[in-house]
């Protein structure tokens, strides 16, 4: 899919990875929206887009909370007219530090359900059936190889990634030939607030910096052809060469 | 409430007819129905055909291989949204189109809630152009005031606009429904760009389920944008000018889509009287394609009007003296509609916009 000119969402966009996807999107030519909950930091951010000649907008919200998603959608589509891409990157790992699952609260597990899962569930059902109806469209949801490895501890983090990964894959597989392509990303260990929060004696030289994963991630957008629909792709192993 | 008593819902069984009361009108239920259990009267304005009973989710085997099915992708806005004048008297505004640069078009409502029927509400505050109001407490500037009829600008960024009008608005709504309907309530499988001051409401039975079924079946399905406005204002002279001009937007996928479907002697089957007026209000001058990109629809379509592009639609149910019935007009006799009506009321079938549907057909196809 070619960026330019396109009108996409990025949710969890305030830092990290999500703030170098909309970056990179940004100065690829995107009308980009911005979801955050911290609506200060995500206004930083915004204006930092802006001054580097980047559309971008504000859109703050907490995609945990069922009545706040349709007014996400309605107030990005507002702003930048029809979505054809939507980037679902916000997550949380839960109560850190990270407890063995028979130690969780079963209201953790809903909570983390409810962001990981249950929250871009409910935005994707808004934005893939606009997306379908015209033929085009491209829906990434931020994986990690907690979805498919058994790590102690990352119980209720992991079990939300792997739902993940399988409503991208059937969502793939129903929307098949309608022009939606669903993919899943395993953008690998970044050095990120997220991941200090999960393993704070980490050795931060070690980590991809968010930006290098953005822009594999971008390029999987921008070349649609070589990732079948529903794939779950591993960022750190997709070849850069266009 | 209209509810005829002694008419049961009969879902999600089988509907039980009952004895027909030859003399009086037909009385149509006004309650909403869920959007799986919609029935569909199907009427054949071909030949003198009886209308028939279907359910909705048998559209596709209403239509042929080779046919357009057109849908509006508008959004439904929050667009009832609470305000105040400089001297403090408050006020309902109504967004009757689309929200750009910082501009609101509208109506005023006096204080109150949808629960007063509109013609009843009370009178709004008189503005007039130049007046500092605020809306959802972000201050405007009344740039055009006629009556209780406004356009208004907004002083802050588009970002902060549409967050307020997200946080403070909701749908708009009417008497016959006191509970507050939720946004995603009034929304279609496919809305996408928020133009609609209210619900393109012909599309809501249409699931994922149904549109992928009938590109199955060969059957075409395309979206355009219309901005469908108000269908009151509680002001009678201001009612009897409805619709008022409406915004649209046709994309090149979809007017390619009309033309392929008129070359190969398909029918452009329109989902709600909003596609039905975008689609003839674009159509070119050969009659037998659309033209693309956006334009201002400002036909009224009633018996007289020869549709050009749509063959038929896909409508709530309307009642005889609607305006929407006269529409409904254009594209079968008034007594065979009549008749549609009548089979709607024998089987207790609701006219709520949230309600039961008709299609409007040549040659559907019998099941």
């Amino acid at each position: 899919m070619n960026i330019q000119g396109q009108g996409a969402l990025v949710t969890g966009a305030s830092r990290g990875l999500g703030r170098a996807l909309a970056e990179q999107l940004a100065a690829r030519g995107a009308r980009v929206g911005l979801v955050a909950r911290d609506a200060g930091a995500l206004g930083d951010v915004v204006a930092a887009i802006r001054g580097r000649g980047g559309d971008a907008h504000a859109i703050a919200g907490d995609i945990s909370d069922k009545a706040a998603i349709h007014r996400i959608a309605g107030q990005a589509q507002g702003l930048i007219g029809e979505i054809a891409i939507a980037i679902h990157n916000a997550s949380t790992l839960g109560p850190t530090p990270l407890r063995l699952l028979l130690d969780t609260e079963c209201e953790d597990l809903a909570a983390v359900l409810e962001t990981n899962l249950v929250g871009p569930f409910r935005l994707t059902k808004i934005l893939a059936g606009a997306m379908a109806i015209r033929g085009a469209g491209v829906i990434v949801h931020v994986s990690s190889d907690a979805a498919i490895e058994a790590y102690p501890r990352w119980g209720a983090y992991g079990a939300s990634k792997a739902g993940q990964d399988q409503l991208s894959r059937i969502l793939a597989a129903e929307l098949d030939g309608t022009g939606v392509r669903v993919l899943a990303v395993d953008p690998g260990e970044m050095d990120t607030v997220m991941h200090a929060a999960a393993i704070p004696d980490a050795d931060r030289a070690a980590l991809q910096p968010p930006a290098q994963v953005a822009a594999r991630i971008v390029q999987m957008i921008e070349s649609g052809a070589r990732a079948p629909n529903g794939a779950r792709l591993v960022a750190a192993r997709w070849d850069l060469t266009p | 409430m209209t509810a005829a008593i002694g008419y049961p819902p009969a879902r999600p069984g089988p509907l039980e007819p009952r004895p027909a009361r030859p003399h009086r009108e037909p009385v149509l239920r006004s309650d909403e129905v869920p959007r799986d259990k919609v029935w569909l009267v199907v009427v054949d304005p071909t030949g003198d055909r009886a209308p028939r009973l279907a359910r909705f989710a048998a559209l596709p085997r209403l239509v042929r291989a080779g046919d357009l099915v057109v849908v509006n992708d508008a959004a439904t806005l929050p667009g009832s949204l609470p305000g105040v004048t400089a001297d403090g008297r408050g006020f309902e505004l109504r967004l009757s189109g689309p929200v750009e640069a910082g501009r609101l078009d509208g109506v005023l409502l006096g204080p109150g809630d949808h629960r007063t029927r509109t013609e009843h509400r009370t009178a709004p505050p008189v503005i007039a152009r130049g007046d500092r109001i605020a809306v959802a407490g972000l201050p405007a500037t009344v740039l055009a005031a006629a009556g209780r009829r406004v356009e208004l600008a907004v002083h802050c960024d588009g970002d902060a606009l549409w967050q307020t009008l997200y946080a403070a608005g909701a749908p708009v709504q009417y008497a016959h429904r006191s509970e507050r309907l939720a946004l995603w309530s009034v929304q279609t499988g496919y809305a996408a760009r928020p133009w609609a001051a209210e619900m393109p409401s012909a599309g809501r039975p249409l699931t994922w389920d149904i549109v992928l079924e009938l590109r199955r079946a060969g059957v075409a399905v395309a979206a355009l944008t219309h901005a469908a406005g108000l269908s009151s204002t509680g002001d009678d002279a201001l009612d009897r000018a409805l619709p008022w001009p409406e915004r649209y937007e046709i994309p090149r996928r979809t007017a390619e889509a009309v033309g392929a479907a008129r070359a190969r002697g398909g029918r452009v089957i329109a989902v709600g009287t909003t596609v039905v007026r975008a689609l003839e209000a674009a159509a070119d001058d050969d009659g037998g394609g659309v033209r693309i990109g956006s334009g201002v629809a400002t036909l009224r379509l009633d018996a007289a009007h020869r549709p050009r592009v749509v063959s038929g639609l896909v409508s709530g149910l309307h009642v005889p003296g609607e305006s929407h019935f006269d529409l409904l007009s254009a594209f079968a006799p008034g007594d065979q509609l009549r008749r549609a009506v009548g089979l709607a009321a024998q089987h207790g079938l609701s006219a709520h916009e949230l309600g039961d549907a008709c299609l409007i057909l040549p040659d559907a196809t019998t099941t």
